[in-house]
């Protein structure tokens, strides 16, 4: 036994559930809890470092053309300001999730409204904001910015390879049902709550940076690529995160430009984006044009399966929303097109928020699926239910665990769905229409390398260590509880230190792959902790049982203080993803149902009833778990009903770029959030046999309101988000 | 933030001479800080009237005197408000948050500026913000903009929920002037309409400290604060109404309507009022309502919205109120 496994094949050990300690999949509460609630823990921004200076960015009011001049004349005298730094070091953009490397540098180089372009260095923040505003900076502008995302007078590429497959034209034009349309969606920000935050330290040889950051074994690598250093002499630090959303996986330019003020000035230096600076500056989730087309049979069997998406980043980006990914496995057709088409925008960097791909492309589809329902006269379940391929559609390789069916029925009975369906306008209380949808929840599941230290101490006590990140997903809870399973230990005697680099590299937050990548490397250092103390025993690892601070061999029961003598064992679990996903098509499911009420006079819609059944393998702690499921369930609220990140088309500046009034959902625009978790093993997710989580409750939420909605009033829209404007204009006479 | 003055005053005299040196008064701060965090104002000198004596709900024979620095929470779950004025408690709390109602005062609340995009980006062009420097809502995204009483300087609106209903039950407003005198200006004529001077909110001038809001002797009638928005709650009206009515034999006997979210004031058209009085209600007489209300009503592409929903609304409301309601 060693404590490293490449997942070339599926795990069918099921080592967790042949574990004593029965703490596995328990829903315990956050170590990290109180700390949080009675604000004692402390976040980037938050740390008392002596002598330091406050940097505010200075951002580009053109979207594109050339920094002539910065005129630091016209702030030098100000009170307070001690520099202005615009280094050609500074980056222009956000880095990508997974980079590695230093985002696009050249800040003179404007490509954006609200690129960074310098930073003020002044003695306190007021200071340095004010400085910030009066900084004299001097374009020359072009007159080609492409911002304008409606128009299609912009260069637009074919992104990737698009799958092909049949005619689905022919298969269109010759099906017994067939649904063509387009859905559109608009930008999103992440609008995490805590805004990105960096305090940098240069003591001459090693750069310290306090960051608010999800990934740190590549932020490591993008600061030190940006700054000119070695990564041997980055140490970045994250132990709390509130709130990532994606837009926190790369380094942004707060990072880079504290840390090469830190460097110039010989002192800590602390930058934090101003709320209109995270709109502005940091993530976007682009746009989507979707074009959907199915062709089904008489039986309701898909044949044909289109999904065609127009979406847009910066030049030289090369991320696209990745708006077919669910769409590349989840239902039938032989006959498939799907396609990414980029345009270049000169809009502020697309990239991954919340669920890329599915988030969006799974409301649009779970829309045109309820479209066809509609059109067959069957029940929207059912049709899922006949819609569940053997094999991958297009690649010809088996599923590995999937739950579909099972949530779609174990979320109908929960929420009391009516299998016959009715018309719409079926439902009136006093104003209010009301009505019921459903759709289908699908993420693909991902699987990043991961390691993580593992030290049992001689008291019986156990420490995890990783540069993992815990970005409010319960990450600290479920890594805790994996140990305590493998090494029968009570939690509370399990320490779990993440957010520091210099701890072993785990997967970061991203991808919903942070739970199944470090819970396994966290697995196989603590089996290979057991294998040695089966060593000691003189039994094999699969002959030990560890429970509650004691070994147990052929009814032999030793305190682990007394096999331990005094020793401690550190083991570094090393998980590596393999040809796995080459092998099997791996995805969590769920099932979304939800009544919306819309008023027939103003438009308004509210959810009133949303209940969620999702199966993503193990569930490593059921209230953390539930808590991730209703977090998406409440963003797809906010995707169906109100987030729109509005440029406007003549500036190309964010027109909402406050809490205000880019709207997220608010308690009351919330209701009860009913969870059903699918108990499922996955054998080819994990060897913990757990897949992600974070992301699923989002994929496809939306969909399943728009479908209420038509349900509620017989208006069907397709341009998210539907607010009350949108859907008044379709409706009656109340 | 610019650098500022900070006084605090104890009475109305030190704070009107204060002001009158062009401080500007300061109560919850919910706004005015915002503001100046964003340099969108950008006052020399700020005077803190905290201290003032202007608190306190108190009865005036018929009428009631609510107090300048009454916060919007106080005044909302005050007995008598609540009995007798209850939409004005129903409309402010339609408004802001918890924790923004708690510091949030009758006066300030009177006096917030508009949320127009283009008002809070201190790059783009503004007339409100910068006199004379054009109007960037005009041709831009104008969600939230009006669509009555609009001039070609400004489309803004007031964006308030409070005094939309104390246009509906006509309260007062008690003003000290720079000379230590006071004047009362109706709410209904203390906000302007932006014409050529959008840069001025209302009528108050220089030097000048409101001292309290005064309701009239209660309306009796039916109260009904309808507020239609994009979410459930901590957002700005896309339009309210503020409606107080009396039924008196199957006819209307008084109607007070008032309107948010439609212009650069809370919007009261007494054609509105006049028109339904005396009637029996009906559908008939509702849409004559709104054809009145909205007589000249001009969109400005992504607020064009704003007329057919205030149009429906104000069936709504009629309907409600009018105990025509389903």
């Amino acid at each position: 036994m060693t404590g490293s496994l490449e997942m070339d094949r599926p795990d069918d050990r099921n080592r967790l559930d042949a574990m004593a300690q029965g703490v596995i999949g328990k829903p315990l509460d956050r170590p990290d809890g109180p700390a949080k609630v009675t604000g004692s823990a402390r976040y980037a921004a938050e740390y008392a470092v002596e002598n330091c200076a406050e940097g505010v960015l200075v951002t580009a009011t053109i979207s594109k053309g050339q920094v002539v001049a910065i005129d630091e004349a016209s702030v030098r005298d100000m009170p307070g300001v001690i520099a202005v730094i615009s280094d050609e070091r500074m980056v222009a953009r956000p880095a990508q999730g997974g980079a590695g490397e230093s985002p696009v540098r050249n800040v003179r180089q404007v490509e954006y409204w609200g690129q960074p372009i310098a930073l003020v260095v002044a003695e306190t923040f007021e200071q340095a904001r004010n400085a910030s505003k009066q900084l004299r900076i001097e374009y020359r502008s072009d007159d080609d910015a492409a911002i304008d995302q409606h128009s299609r007078d912009v260069p637009i590429e074919t992104h990737g390879e698009p799958t092909i497959q049949g005619n689905l034209d022919k298969a269109i034009s010759q099906a017994a049902y067939a649904v063509e349309v387009t859905y559109t969606t608009e930008c999103h920000n992440s609008a995490p709550m805590e805004p990105h935050a960096s305090i940098a330290q240069w003591d001459g040889t090693t750069l310290t940076v306090h960051s608010s950051l999800q990934m740190l074994k590549y932020n490591v690598k993008e600061l030190a690529d940006a700054v000119g250093l070695d990564p041997e002499d980055v140490r970045l630090l994250s132990p709390y995160v509130g709130g990532g959303f994606g837009s926190k996986l790369g380094i942004s330019p707060e990072g880079v430009a504290a840390s090469i003020a830190a460097m110039e000035l010989g002192r800590a230096v602390r930058v934090v984006l101003l709320r209109q600076q995270v709109f502005q500056c940091v993530m976007r989730r682009s746009e989507t044009t979707q074009r959907l087309r199915l062709a089904a049979d008489s039986d309701g069997r898909l044949v044909g399966f289109g999904h065609e998406a127009l979406v847009s980043n910066l030049p030289g980006e090369t991320f696209a929303e990745p708006v077919t990914q669910a769409s590349d496995f989840l239902y039938p057709g032989e006959n498939r097109t799907l396609r990414i088409d980029l345009a270049r925008l000169n809009l502020v960097t697309a990239g991954s928020v919340r669920a890329p791909g599915e988030a969006v492309g799974m409301q649009a589809l779970e829309g045109a699926m309820d479209e066809l329902a509609m059109k067959i006269g069957i029940d929207p379940v059912e049709l899922r239910l006949r819609n569940i391929p053997e094999r991958h559609p297009a690649k010809d390789i088996p599923y590995s665990s999937r739950k579909l069916a099972e949530c779609l029925k174990a979320g109908a009975e929960r929420f009391g769905w009516h299998g016959a369906r009715r018309s719409p306008c079926h439902t009136r209380e006093g104003e209010w229409w009301i009505g019921t949808g459903m759709a289908t929840a699908a993420r693909v599941h991902n699987l990043n390398e991961a390691e993580a230290r593992v030290t049992l101490y001689p008291d019986g006590t156990a420490a995890v260590a990783s540069d993992m990140t815990d970005i409010g997903t319960g990450t600290y809870t479920v890594l805790g509880q994996i140990a305590a399973e493998m090494l029968g230990l009570d939690r509370n005697d399990v320490l779990v230190r993440l957010g520091d680099s210099s701890f072993p590299p785990g997967a970061g937050s991203g991808g919903s792959w942070g739970a199944p990548s470090t819970g396994s490397a966290v697995f196989l250092a603590c089996e290979a902790i057991r294998t040695r103390l089966a060593a000691r025993l003189g039994c094999q690892e699969e002959e030990l049982t560890l429970q509650d601070g004691f070994a147990t061999v052929r009814g032999q029961t030793t305190a682990l203080s007394d096999v331990l003598k005094g020793d401690q064992i550190e083991e570094v679990g090393h998980f590596k993803a393999g040809e796995i996903s080459d092998k099997f098509s791996a995805a969590m499911y769920g099932a979304f149902f939800t009544e919306v009420a819309v008023n027939a006079y103003t438009g308004e819609a509210r959810v009133r009833r949303f209940t969620g059944a999702f199966g993503f393998g193990r569930v490593l702690n059921a209230k953390t778990a539930t808590s991730q499921c209703m977090g998406g369930m409440v963003w797809g609220i906010g995707s169906a009903l109100t987030e729109e990140e509005i440029f406007d088309k003549r500036y190309g500046h964010v027109v909402n770029p406050d809490l205000a009034e880019y709207h997220v959902p608010v308690n009351l625009d919330v209701p009860h959030l009913d969870v059903v978790l699918v108990d499922e093993r996955d054998p080819a997710a994990s060897p913990l046999q757990a897949k992600g989580v974070g992301e699923l409750g989002i994929c496809g939420a939306a969909g399943a309101i728009g479908n209420a909605i038509h349900d509620a009033c017989g208006v069907r829209l397709r341009s998210f988000p539907f607010t009350p404007d949108k859907i008044m204009a379709e409706l009656g006479d109340p | 933030m610019k650098p500022f003055e900070y006084n605090r005053a104890n009475d109305l005299d030190h704070a009107a001479r204060l002001t009158s040196d062009g401080a500007r008064p300061i109560a919850g701060g919910t706004n005015l800080l915002d503001l100046m965090k964003l340099e969108i104002e950008t006052p020399d000198a700020l005077v803190d009237i905290n201290r003032v004596p202007l608190g306190g709900i108190e009865p005036d024979g018929d009428e009631l005197r609510i107090g300048a620095l009454v916060t919007n929470s106080a005044c909302a779950a005050d007995e008598r408000i609540r009995r007798d004025y209850p939409v004005l408690a129903r409309a402010i709390l339609a408004g802001a948050t918890f924790q923004l109602r708690n510091k949030a005062t009758t006066a300030g609340n009177l006096c917030q500026r508009t949320r127009c995009y283009y008002f809070y980006n201190t790059e783009m062009p503004c007339n409100k913000r910068e006199p004379g420097s054009g109007c960037s809502a005009i041709g831009g995204f104008n969600r939230i903009h009006a669509v009555l009483g609009a001039s070609d300087a400004c489309i803004a609106t007031y964006p308030g929920d409070m005094a939309v209903a104390l246009c509906a039950l006509n309260a007062t407003v008690e003003i000290a002037t720079a000379e230590g005198h006071t004047r009362s200006v109706p709410v209904r004529a203390f906000h302007r309409l932006p014409d050529d001077a959008p840069e001025r909110d209302n009528v108050l001038e220089p030097g000048e400290v409101i001292t309290a809001v005064v309701l009239p002797a209660p309306p009796g009638g039916k109260h009904v604060y309808r507020k239609v928005r994009d979410r459930s709650s901590y957002a700005f009206a896309l339009v309210s109404i503020a409606a107080v009515v009396r039924m008196d034999g199957g006819a209307i006997a008084s109607a007070a309507l008032a309107f948010g979210g439609l212009a650069h004031k809370p919007w009261h058209d007494e054609r509105v009022d006049a028109l339904l009085v005396g009637e029996v209600p009906s559908d008939a007489l509702f849409d004559k309502a709104a054809d009145l209300l909205l007589d000249g009503a001009q969109g400005h592409g992504t607020n064009d919205f704003k007329i057919p929903m205030a149009r429906r609304t104000l069936k709504a409301v009629l309907r409600e109120v009018t105990g025509d309601a389903e």
